[in-house]
């Protein structure tokens, strides 16, 4: 117990689970949403097309809903990143798709191996990004401009790179493995087993520190909720997968990223730089924080993913043409990262939102497709979709400065 | 006792643009002891401590910490010197806890790479503590905090580096009566710490409470210092506002009006 005089007009949660809900429900009404609104949106759309048609649930029609997110997700990730800085990258579409036919030119027209062209068409988003950062960052020319040159570049690029044919067929097992490799559905329970473990251990592990340091720790009940809602959600996931052909890599690669990319953005020194930076860069300066760095790490993180989710895509399809990453590809990337709760304004945001983001956009596309809707209302629902989230980020966040939050 | 300053700026001159914000202006905050730093508005008081604190580099002049020429070429140099500084801004991260502000630019690491906020959230509790700063949680986001309690946070922030010289913008000017005489106390702990305190204010019934010295800028020029004992309100704001002390009670009761608004 410290010494410290608690101030009487605090308002603390209830020790218990009932404290825990109570508090809860405190934070909702005052605009601190959380996740929330995406996670009741997810759930309202897919009853709608669930009723809608019968099969939007079944076990082969979410696992292709998860194969088809992937690609798109990872970009999003990228995307997500470069949101928080307070920036934007326009290239991350275009650029996906450049780095996809270098993979692709490489290994079919000059016998490169499938795994030596994966690493190429991601060392090409590295440099890229590299290059786009630098401008940035050296020469103070706004990344909207910067990024929107790269996007005309590298349109022009990929049509240049695949040259005359304009597409490049992929049947390199390694890189076609990337998006139709399936795991036995024994390794989907396993990883869900393995996943609720390692949360269980890390969070006990942190509570057991934090009491040594005699540090306020939240009720026990509140961890035994989280674990079991964890275990609930990943046993539901691995049911559904091994009800249809397994459990997918790209889903691995998908997810893993996101966990990686949210525990850089919480745990780690560069991921509060990030925060800091985007929510007052002029602190973040002042701090000595190399703020000039920070951005340029973030834009070759960004471009990287960006070419990680082109080759993802690429290995769906089973080739490279001149409309891979093409308009949709940005703007759901983008679209994804903002319905999932990162605001474009930068500071608040996480990994999971290109997460959640990404299941609202492709669940709305997949629900739509079964009912054999054509693409331009898939177009206008989709961007009605984004306006919806975007107000109800801005309503929560006037919400949240009413009751004194960022 | 030390006879050199710890912190000293000697003809230190800068301009922006058209207009000239300091000419050869001397500066010396000595051990020990609170010196103020006052003049009107404009008078060039913000482009010093920026100067000292590495924000801007001065066009002609020399900085010597503890006798010592030194360069200061960024925040970061001052900061490794041991020179801190709250701004008048405050510069806090409102999107981030207390926890966070307090350890911005110097997280604490863990093994393997991640941020340590165990020891960070103990050593922000135990700051804050003996600082007697009433804050309802470590954790809140600043964004939710009074305009005295982010103050505190970023007084706090500056004391955690352990540093030498603790530079002030403006210290009081939020603040309400109970939070002005916990930062007052506070600055005269930092001073029997053996810091060299160096404050702005307009508030003058503050810089005599607290000052030892009293340093006085006018139109980018050092005009004047004083023994804060040995001088009064009058001689003080005769030399921020240029008029002769004693000449002309009623302007001069004027301008003391307008320098304590």
């Amino acid at each position: 117990m410290t010494a410290r005089d608690v101030d009487p007009r605090l308002i603390s949660d209830q020790p218990g689970l009932a404290g825990m809900v109570a508090g809860f429900r405190r934070r909702v009404s005052q605009g601190e949403l959380g996740p929330l609104p995406v996670i009741i949106g997810i759930a309202i759309i897919w009853v709608i097309f669930q009723v809608a048609n019968h099969n939007f649930l079944a076990p082969g029609n979410l696992t292709n809903l998860v194969l088809q997110m992937a690609a798109g997700g990872t970009i999003s990730v990228g995307v997500v990143l470069v949101l928080l800085l307070g920036e934007i990258d326009l290239s991350v579409g275009a650029l996906s798709g450049l780095a996809a036919a270098v993979m692709a030119v490489l290994n079919v027209k000059h016998g490169v191996p499938g795994w030596l062209a994966i690493l190429a068409g991601l060392a090409t988003g590295t440099l890229i990004g590299l290059v786009q950062g630098l401008w940035v960052t050296r020469f103070r020319i706004p990344a909207f401009v910067v990024t929107l040159a790269g996007l005309l570049a590298w349109t022009g690029g990929l049509i240049f790179v695949l040259g005359e044919t304009g597409t490049v067929n992929l049947a390199d097992k390694n890189i076609t493995g990337l998006a139709n490799t399936f795991f036995i559905p024994l390794d989907a329970w396993l990883l869900a087993v393995l996943v609720t473990a390692a949360y269980t251990v890390e969070r006990l592990w942190d509570r057991r520190q934090r009491v040594a340091a005699r540090l306020p720790v939240p009720p026990l009940s509140v961890l035994v909720t989280r674990v079991a809602l964890l275990a609930v959600a990943l046993c539901a996931v691995a049911a559904v997968f091994s009800a249809d052909r397994g459990l997918p890599l790209a889903a691995v690669i998908f997810v893993g990223l996101v966990v990686a990319f949210d525990l850089l953005i919480k745990r780690t020194r560069f991921g509060r730089h990030i925060l800091a930076v985007g929510g007052n860069t002029e602190a973040a300066h002042r701090a000595g924080i190399p703020v000039e760095n920070v951005r340029l790490a973030v834009f070759v993180l960004a471009s990287t993913m960006a070419a990680a989710g082109g080759i993802i895509a690429a290995s769906r399809l089973f080739a490279v043409n001149q409309s891979s990453g093409g308009s949709d590809t940005l703007l759901n990337a983008i679209a994804a990262a903002v319905i999932g709760g990162t605001s474009l304004f930068g500071g608040r945001g996480s990994a999971y939102s290109a997460l959640l983001g990404s299941l609202v956009i492709y669940s709305i596309q997949n629900g739509m497709d079964l009912l054999g809707v054509s693409s331009d209302k898939k177009f206008m629902v989709t961007g009605l979709v984004l306006l919806l989230a975007a107000t109800v980020d801005a309503l929560s966040r006037r919400g949240r400065e009413a009751h004194g939050r960022a | 006792m030390a006879s050199t300053p710890l912190l000293e700026l000697r003809g230190v001159n800068k301009r922006f643009g058209a207009v000239q914000a300091l000419s050869e202006v001397d500066f010396a905050a000595p051990a020990g002891e609170v010196t103020a730093l006052v003049g009107d508005n404009g008078a060039g008081k913000s482009t010093l401590i920026k100067i000292i604190s590495g924000i801007y580099a001065p066009d002609q002049g020399e900085y010597l910490f503890e006798g010592k020429p030194v360069q200061v070429n960024g925040p970061q140099a001052a900061v490794d010197l041991g020179i801190a500084t709250v701004y008048q801004d405050l510069a806090l991260a409102d999107n981030l806890d207390v926890v966070a502000n307090l350890f911005l630019g110097r997280e604490l690491i863990a093994p393997v790479r991640r941020l340590d906020e165990t020891v960070m959230e103990r050593e922000a509790n135990q700051v804050l503590d003996s600082l007697a700063v009433r804050i309802p949680s470590v954790r809140t986001q600043v964004a939710g905090l009074s305009g005295g309690q982010r103050q505190s946070v970023a007084i706090a922030r500056s004391m955690l580096g352990e540093p030498k010289v603790v530079l002030l913008d403006e210290p009081t000017a939020a603040l309400g009566v109970a939070q002005t005489a916990q930062v007052l106390s506070l600055i005269r702990r930092l001073r029997e710490r053996g810091l060299a305190v160096v404050i702005i204010s307009h508030n003058l019934a503050d810089v005599f409470e607290v000052a030892d010295r009293i340093e006085v800028l006018r139109l980018g020029r050092r005009v004047a210092v004083f023994a804060a004992r040995q001088t009064s309100s009058d001689e003080v704001v005769s030399a921020i506002t240029g008029a002769k002390a004693g000449e002309e009670r009623l302007a001069t009761d004027i301008n003391m009006e307008e320098a304590e608004r």
